[in-house]
Protein backbone atom coordinates (compact mmCIF):
# COMPACT_ATOMS: atom_id res chain seq x y z
CA UNK A 1 0.00 0.00 0.00
CA UNK A 2 1.29 3.46 -0.86
CA UNK A 3 0.02 6.73 0.52
CA UNK A 4 -0.38 9.86 -1.59
CA UNK A 5 1.88 12.89 -1.09
CA UNK A 6 -0.96 14.84 0.52
CA UNK A 7 -1.55 12.07 3.04
CA UNK A 8 2.12 11.88 3.97
CA UNK A 9 2.34 15.68 4.32
CA UNK A 10 -0.72 15.59 6.59
CA UNK A 11 0.83 12.82 8.71
CA UNK A 12 4.15 14.71 9.03
CA UNK A 13 2.18 17.76 10.15
CA UNK A 14 -0.19 16.21 12.66
CA UNK A 15 2.61 14.17 14.22
CA UNK A 16 4.75 17.30 14.47
CA UNK A 17 1.86 19.15 16.11
CA UNK A 18 1.05 16.21 18.41
CA UNK A 19 4.68 16.03 19.54
CA UNK A 20 4.56 19.75 20.48
CA UNK A 21 0.92 20.44 21.32
CA UNK A 22 1.74 23.63 23.20
CA UNK A 23 3.59 25.24 20.31
CA UNK A 24 2.45 27.19 17.27
CA UNK A 25 4.21 25.83 14.21
CA UNK A 26 4.64 27.53 10.87
CA UNK A 27 4.00 25.82 7.56
CA UNK A 28 7.48 26.93 6.46
CA UNK A 29 9.08 25.28 9.50
CA UNK A 30 7.32 21.96 8.94
CA UNK A 31 8.05 22.09 5.19
CA UNK A 32 11.76 22.67 5.90
CA UNK A 33 11.99 19.83 8.41
CA UNK A 34 10.31 17.27 6.14
CA UNK A 35 11.67 18.68 2.85
CA UNK A 36 8.33 19.24 1.22
CA UNK A 37 6.97 22.18 -0.76
CA UNK A 38 5.65 24.97 1.54
CA UNK A 39 3.00 25.81 -1.02
CA UNK A 40 1.78 22.21 -1.09
CA UNK A 41 1.91 21.97 2.71
CA UNK A 42 -0.15 25.16 3.11
CA UNK A 43 -2.97 23.51 1.17
CA UNK A 44 -2.71 20.40 3.33
CA UNK A 45 -2.78 22.50 6.53
CA UNK A 46 -5.85 24.33 5.30
CA UNK A 47 -7.59 21.00 4.77
CA UNK A 48 -6.53 19.86 8.26
CA UNK A 49 -7.99 23.13 9.55
CA UNK A 50 -11.28 22.44 7.79
CA UNK A 51 -11.31 19.00 9.43
CA UNK A 52 -10.86 20.66 12.83
CA UNK A 53 -7.45 19.16 13.57
CA UNK A 54 -5.47 22.42 13.51
CA UNK A 55 -6.33 26.09 13.67
CA UNK A 56 -4.40 29.04 12.36
CA UNK A 57 -2.91 31.12 15.11
CA UNK A 58 -2.95 34.88 14.94
CA UNK A 59 -0.43 37.24 16.41
CA UNK A 60 3.35 37.24 16.44
CA UNK A 61 4.73 34.52 14.22
CA UNK A 62 1.32 33.23 13.19
CA UNK A 63 1.36 29.59 12.18
CA UNK A 64 -0.88 26.77 13.26
CA UNK A 65 -1.86 25.17 16.53
CA UNK A 66 -2.99 21.58 17.14
CA UNK A 67 -6.61 21.26 18.23
CA UNK A 68 -6.91 17.49 18.15
CA UNK A 69 -6.38 14.97 20.93
CA UNK A 70 -3.32 12.84 20.21
CA UNK A 71 -4.63 10.04 22.43
CA UNK A 72 -7.88 9.87 20.47
CA UNK A 73 -7.01 10.86 16.92
CA UNK A 74 -6.14 7.81 14.84
CA UNK A 75 -4.24 7.27 11.61
CA UNK A 76 -7.57 6.44 9.99
CA UNK A 77 -8.93 9.88 10.95
CA UNK A 78 -6.06 11.55 9.11
CA UNK A 79 -5.54 9.15 6.23
CA UNK A 80 -9.28 9.01 5.59
CA UNK A 81 -9.24 12.73 4.76
CA UNK A 82 -7.10 12.09 1.69
CA UNK A 83 -7.40 8.43 0.73
CA UNK A 84 -10.57 6.72 -0.36
CA UNK A 85 -9.92 3.64 1.71
CA UNK A 86 -13.55 2.91 2.35
CA UNK A 87 -14.48 2.84 -1.32
CA UNK A 88 -15.65 -0.57 -2.43
CA UNK A 89 -13.24 -2.12 -4.84
CA UNK A 90 -14.41 -2.97 -8.30
CA UNK A 91 -16.94 -5.55 -7.34
CA UNK A 92 -17.27 -7.35 -10.61
CA UNK A 93 -20.92 -6.41 -10.70
CA UNK A 94 -22.78 -8.52 -13.17
CA UNK A 95 -24.20 -6.79 -16.15
CA UNK A 96 -26.39 -8.50 -18.65
CA UNK A 97 -24.17 -7.14 -21.45
CA UNK A 98 -20.93 -8.47 -19.94
CA UNK A 99 -22.44 -11.83 -19.13
CA UNK A 100 -23.51 -12.17 -22.72
CA UNK A 101 -19.95 -11.58 -23.98
CA UNK A 102 -17.87 -14.70 -24.73
CA UNK A 103 -16.12 -15.58 -21.45
CA UNK A 104 -17.96 -12.74 -19.71
CA UNK A 105 -19.59 -14.89 -17.04
CA UNK A 106 -16.30 -16.64 -16.25
CA UNK A 107 -14.49 -13.31 -15.86
CA UNK A 108 -17.23 -12.01 -13.57
CA UNK A 109 -16.94 -15.08 -11.35
CA UNK A 110 -13.20 -14.56 -10.89
CA UNK A 111 -13.59 -10.82 -10.33
CA UNK A 112 -16.22 -11.40 -7.67
CA UNK A 113 -14.00 -13.87 -5.83
CA UNK A 114 -11.05 -11.47 -6.07
CA UNK A 115 -13.27 -8.68 -4.72
CA UNK A 116 -13.99 -10.78 -1.63
CA UNK A 117 -10.24 -11.16 -0.98
CA UNK A 118 -9.56 -7.46 -1.60
CA UNK A 119 -12.39 -6.49 0.75
CA UNK A 120 -10.76 -8.65 3.43
CA UNK A 121 -7.46 -6.81 2.95
CA UNK A 122 -9.25 -3.44 3.11
CA UNK A 123 -10.95 -4.36 6.35
CA UNK A 124 -7.66 -5.37 7.96
CA UNK A 125 -5.98 -2.16 6.73
CA UNK A 126 -8.78 -0.02 8.11
CA UNK A 127 -8.76 -1.81 11.47
CA UNK A 128 -5.00 -1.30 11.68
CA UNK A 129 -5.18 2.44 10.89
CA UNK A 130 -8.09 2.83 13.29
CA UNK A 131 -6.21 1.18 16.17
CA UNK A 132 -3.16 3.46 16.04
CA UNK A 133 -3.48 6.88 17.64
CA UNK A 134 -1.05 9.74 17.03
CA UNK A 135 0.24 9.22 20.56
CA UNK A 136 1.00 5.58 19.74
CA UNK A 137 2.70 6.64 16.49
CA UNK A 138 4.95 9.04 18.42
CA UNK A 139 5.91 6.20 20.75
CA UNK A 140 6.61 3.96 17.75
CA UNK A 141 8.83 6.63 16.18
CA UNK A 142 10.62 7.05 19.53
CA UNK A 143 11.25 3.30 19.82
CA UNK A 144 12.61 3.11 16.27
CA UNK A 145 14.97 6.01 17.00
CA UNK A 146 16.67 4.05 19.82
CA UNK B 1 0.55 13.95 37.87
CA UNK B 2 -3.03 12.76 38.45
CA UNK B 3 -2.32 9.74 36.25
CA UNK B 4 0.74 8.86 38.32
CA UNK B 5 -1.20 9.21 41.58
CA UNK B 6 -3.99 6.98 40.26
CA UNK B 7 -1.49 4.37 39.14
CA UNK B 8 0.26 4.40 42.52
CA UNK B 9 -3.01 3.98 44.40
CA UNK B 10 -3.60 0.64 42.70
CA UNK B 11 -2.06 -2.64 43.80
CA UNK B 12 -1.96 -5.51 41.31
CA UNK B 13 -2.29 -8.93 42.92
CA UNK B 14 -3.62 -12.41 42.22
CA UNK B 15 -7.39 -12.74 42.08
CA UNK B 16 -9.10 -14.36 45.06
CA UNK B 17 -12.57 -15.79 45.59
CA UNK B 18 -13.69 -12.59 47.33
CA UNK B 19 -12.93 -10.56 44.18
CA UNK B 20 -15.23 -12.56 41.95
CA UNK B 21 -18.37 -10.49 42.58
CA UNK B 22 -16.65 -7.30 41.44
CA UNK B 23 -15.04 -9.03 38.46
CA UNK B 24 -18.45 -10.34 37.35
CA UNK B 25 -19.89 -6.84 37.78
CA UNK B 26 -17.11 -5.20 35.72
CA UNK B 27 -17.49 -7.77 32.95
CA UNK B 28 -21.29 -7.52 32.95
CA UNK B 29 -21.09 -3.71 32.81
CA UNK B 30 -18.92 -3.89 29.69
CA UNK B 31 -20.35 -6.89 27.86
CA UNK B 32 -23.96 -6.65 29.06
CA UNK B 33 -23.88 -10.33 30.09
CA UNK B 34 -23.66 -11.71 33.65
CA UNK B 35 -21.67 -14.94 33.59
CA UNK B 36 -21.11 -16.04 37.20
CA UNK B 37 -20.54 -19.70 36.31
CA UNK B 38 -17.98 -18.84 33.68
CA UNK B 39 -16.08 -16.59 36.08
CA UNK B 40 -16.21 -19.24 38.79
CA UNK B 41 -14.54 -21.67 36.40
CA UNK B 42 -11.96 -19.09 35.36
CA UNK B 43 -11.07 -18.50 39.01
CA UNK B 44 -10.73 -22.25 39.53
CA UNK B 45 -8.39 -22.55 36.58
CA UNK B 46 -6.45 -19.31 36.78
CA UNK B 47 -6.88 -18.01 40.35
CA UNK B 48 -4.01 -17.46 42.79
CA UNK B 49 -1.63 -20.35 43.18
CA UNK B 50 -3.45 -22.71 40.82
CA UNK B 51 -0.83 -23.21 38.18
CA UNK B 52 2.46 -21.46 37.67
CA UNK B 53 1.83 -20.75 34.01
CA UNK B 54 -1.58 -19.14 34.54
CA UNK B 55 -2.39 -15.64 35.72
CA UNK B 56 -5.58 -14.00 36.91
CA UNK B 57 -4.62 -10.61 38.32
CA UNK B 58 -6.76 -7.79 39.67
CA UNK B 59 -6.07 -4.09 40.20
CA UNK B 60 -7.07 -3.38 43.78
CA UNK B 61 -7.62 0.22 44.91
CA UNK B 62 -8.31 -0.04 48.64
CA UNK B 63 -10.70 -2.94 48.19
CA UNK B 64 -12.33 -1.72 45.00
CA UNK B 65 -11.39 -3.87 42.03
CA UNK B 66 -10.69 -1.46 39.16
CA UNK B 67 -9.85 -4.05 36.54
CA UNK B 68 -8.43 -7.47 35.82
CA UNK B 69 -6.23 -9.32 33.37
CA UNK B 70 -6.06 -13.02 32.57
CA UNK B 71 -3.49 -14.95 30.60
CA UNK B 72 -1.15 -17.87 30.50
CA UNK B 73 2.01 -19.21 28.98
CA UNK B 74 1.25 -21.60 26.17
CA UNK B 75 3.89 -23.96 24.87
CA UNK B 76 4.37 -24.72 21.20
CA UNK B 77 0.88 -23.75 20.23
CA UNK B 78 0.64 -23.28 16.45
CA UNK B 79 4.31 -24.29 16.34
CA UNK B 80 5.33 -21.22 18.34
CA UNK B 81 7.95 -21.39 21.11
CA UNK B 82 6.44 -20.76 24.58
CA UNK B 83 4.85 -17.32 24.74
CA UNK B 84 2.50 -15.39 26.97
CA UNK B 85 -1.12 -15.05 25.89
CA UNK B 86 -3.38 -12.37 27.30
CA UNK B 87 -6.95 -13.38 26.69
CA UNK B 88 -8.88 -10.89 28.80
CA UNK B 89 -8.27 -7.41 30.11
CA UNK B 90 -10.93 -5.07 31.46
CA UNK B 91 -10.97 -1.82 33.40
CA UNK B 92 -14.01 -0.16 34.92
CA UNK B 93 -15.14 2.64 32.59
CA UNK B 94 -14.80 5.23 35.37
CA UNK B 95 -11.25 4.11 36.13
CA UNK B 96 -9.96 4.33 32.55
CA UNK B 97 -7.27 6.76 31.39
CA UNK B 98 -5.65 6.37 34.80
CA UNK B 99 -2.97 3.83 33.89
CA UNK B 100 -4.79 0.83 35.44
CA UNK B 101 -4.72 -1.19 32.21
CA UNK B 102 -1.04 -0.41 31.78
CA UNK B 103 -0.30 -1.61 35.34
CA UNK B 104 -2.21 -4.83 34.74
CA UNK B 105 -0.48 -5.54 31.45
CA UNK B 106 2.93 -4.74 32.94
CA UNK B 107 2.23 -7.10 35.84
CA UNK B 108 1.20 -10.04 33.69
CA UNK B 109 4.17 -9.42 31.37
CA UNK B 110 6.46 -9.48 34.45
CA UNK B 111 4.92 -12.85 35.31
CA UNK B 112 5.59 -14.13 31.79
CA UNK B 113 9.18 -12.86 31.97
CA UNK B 114 9.77 -14.68 35.23
CA UNK B 115 8.80 -17.87 33.41
CA UNK B 116 11.44 -17.15 30.78
CA UNK B 117 9.03 -15.99 28.09
CA UNK B 118 10.09 -13.18 25.76
CA UNK B 119 6.94 -12.69 23.70
CA UNK B 120 3.38 -11.73 24.58
CA UNK B 121 0.41 -12.17 22.26
CA UNK B 122 -3.26 -11.50 22.25
CA UNK B 123 -6.15 -11.73 19.82
CA UNK B 124 -9.28 -9.62 19.64
CA UNK B 125 -12.00 -8.51 17.34
CA UNK B 126 -10.91 -5.87 14.84
CA UNK B 127 -14.12 -3.99 15.75
CA UNK B 128 -12.93 -3.65 19.33
CA UNK B 129 -11.32 -0.25 18.73
CA UNK B 130 -10.87 0.60 22.40
CA UNK B 131 -8.86 -2.45 23.41
CA UNK B 132 -7.03 -2.60 20.08
CA UNK B 133 -5.88 0.99 20.62
CA UNK B 134 -4.86 0.13 24.18
CA UNK B 135 -2.67 -2.80 23.10
CA UNK B 136 -1.20 -0.68 20.30
CA UNK B 137 -0.37 2.06 22.80
CA UNK B 138 1.54 -0.57 24.78
CA UNK B 139 3.76 -1.25 21.77
CA UNK B 140 2.02 -4.35 20.45
CA UNK B 141 2.11 -4.85 16.69
CA UNK B 142 0.56 -7.34 14.27
CA UNK B 143 2.16 -10.74 14.76
CA UNK B 144 3.12 -13.38 12.22
CA UNK B 145 -0.12 -15.36 12.61
CA UNK B 146 -3.36 -14.81 10.74
CA UNK B 147 -6.57 -15.99 12.38
CA UNK B 148 -8.88 -17.89 10.06
CA UNK B 149 -12.38 -19.21 10.57
CA UNK B 150 -15.39 -20.57 8.77
CA UNK B 151 -18.99 -21.40 9.52
CA UNK B 152 -19.59 -25.07 10.19
CA UNK B 153 -22.58 -26.24 8.27
CA UNK B 154 -24.76 -28.79 10.04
Amino acid sequence: MRLQKNTLAALYSVLEFAAHPERQLSAAGIARKYRISPHHLSKVLRSLGRAGLVESARGVGGGYRFTGNAKRLTLLDVIGLYEDISAPRRSGRKSARREAEPGGAAAIEVEEAVAVVLAEIDEIAKATFRSITLDTMLKLIGRRRK
Amino acid sequence: MALKAARNAVRVRGAQAGDLGQVIEIDAGITGLRKPEYWGEILQRYGSGRRQQRFFLVADAAGRIEGFVIGEVRDWEFGSPPCGWVFAISVRPDARQGGVGTRLLEAICDGFRRLGVTKVRTMLSRDNHLILSFFRSQGMMAGPFIPLEKDLEP
